[in-house]
C-alpha cells in the first residue's frame, strides 16, 4: 500500500501530513508507506499509489491521477485523518 | 537540546507588535532564516511566490502559518524561524485565520528535515504549549518552550 501526501512544494504541509498519517496508519494497524511529494512529482509518483492526501485547495489541480484523492481540512486533527483513512482503507 | 530547538538558529525568532499584511509577515519570517544563516536573501522571494501560487493553505492550524519556499540553491541548511505577532493578521484562510505565529522553513531537500518536522508536528499538536508561546513576553521564554 502506497500513500502520497501532496502539497505545493513537497516539504512543508505534505511532510506534516505524512507524519500524522503514519501515526494514524499505525493505530489502524495498516501496513503502508507514505511519501511526501510536490505537485509535479505527485503525478509521476501516483502510478502505483492507492491514496493521495492533500489540502482542499489542491484537489482540483490533482484531478485525473490514478489514485483516490482525500482532502484533509485539519492537518493536526488525527481523528479526521483516522475517519477518512478508515473509510478509504477498511 | 532537542532537534527542534537546534533548528532555530541565532536570530531566528522575533516578536513584533504588528505587521502590515501577510506578505510582510512571511518576509520577516524569511529574513529570520537569512539572519540565522539557513537561507540566502533570494529565498524570501521563493517563500512569497509559493503562497501566491498555492494559496493560503500554509495556515496549517488555527492561528499558525508555515511559510516556505522551494528546496534548492537558495537554502543553506535545514532550519526554522518564528515570527510571533501580537496583533493577529488575516492570511485569507477559510477557517484558521487570523494568524499570530508564522513559522519559516528552509529545507535542503525533500527528506532531510523529516525529524525536525516530526518534532514540530508534535509541538503544534499541543495546544497548551501553543497557548504558552502566545503569552511569552520575550524570545528567551519562547526558546525555553521549544527546548
Amino acid at each position: 500500500m502506497k500513500i502520497i501526501a501532496v502539497c505545493g512544494m513537497g516539504i512543508g504541509t505534505s511532510v506534516l501530513l505524512k507524519i500524522n498519517a503514519e501515526k494514524v496508519l499505525k493505530m489502524l494497524g495498516v501496513e503502508a508507506t507514505v511519501e511526501a511529494a510536490d505537485m509535479s512529482t505527485a503525478r509521476k509518483a501516483s502510478f502505483d499509489a492507492q491514496i493521495i492526501l492533500t489540502t482542499p485547495e489542491l484537489v482540483e489541480s490533482l484531478r485525473g491521477v490514478n489514485a483516490e484523492i482525500i482532502a484533509i481540512d485539519h492537518f493536526f486533527d488525527l481523528e479526521e485523518l483516522n475517519a477518512k483513512l478508515s473509510k478509504a482503507l477498511l | 537540546m532537542s532537534i527542534l530547538s537546534e533548528a532555530f538558529g541565532d536570530g531566528s525568532i522575533i516578536i513584533k507588535e504588528s505587521v502590515a499584511d501577510r506578505d510582510e509577515a512571511i518576509s520577516i519570517a524569511g529574513e529570520c532564516l537569512v539572519v540565522s544563516r539557513k537561507a540566502k536573501p533570494e529565498y524570501i522571494e521563493s517563500m512569497l511566490a509559493a503562497v501566491e501560487k498555492f494559496g493560503p493553505y500554509i495556515v496549517i492550524a488555527p492561528g499558525i502559518a508555515l511559510a516556505h519556499g522551494k528546496p534548492g540553491d537558495e537554502v543553506l541548511a535545514t532550519g526554522l524561524s518564528l515570527l510571533m505577532i501580537r496583533e493577529p493578521i488575516e492570511f485569507k484562510h477559510s477557517e484558521n485565520d487570523p494568524v499570530q505565529l508564522v513559522f519559516g522553513l528552509a529545507a535542503t531537500d525533500h527528506d532531510s528535515h523529516i525529524e525536525v518536522m516530526a518534532e514540530l508536528a508534535s509541538f503544534l499538536s499541543d495546544s497548551n504549549r501553543i497557548n504558552s508561546v502566545l503569552t511569552c513576553s520575550n524570545i528567551e521564554q519562547i526558546r525555553a518552550l521549544l527546548a
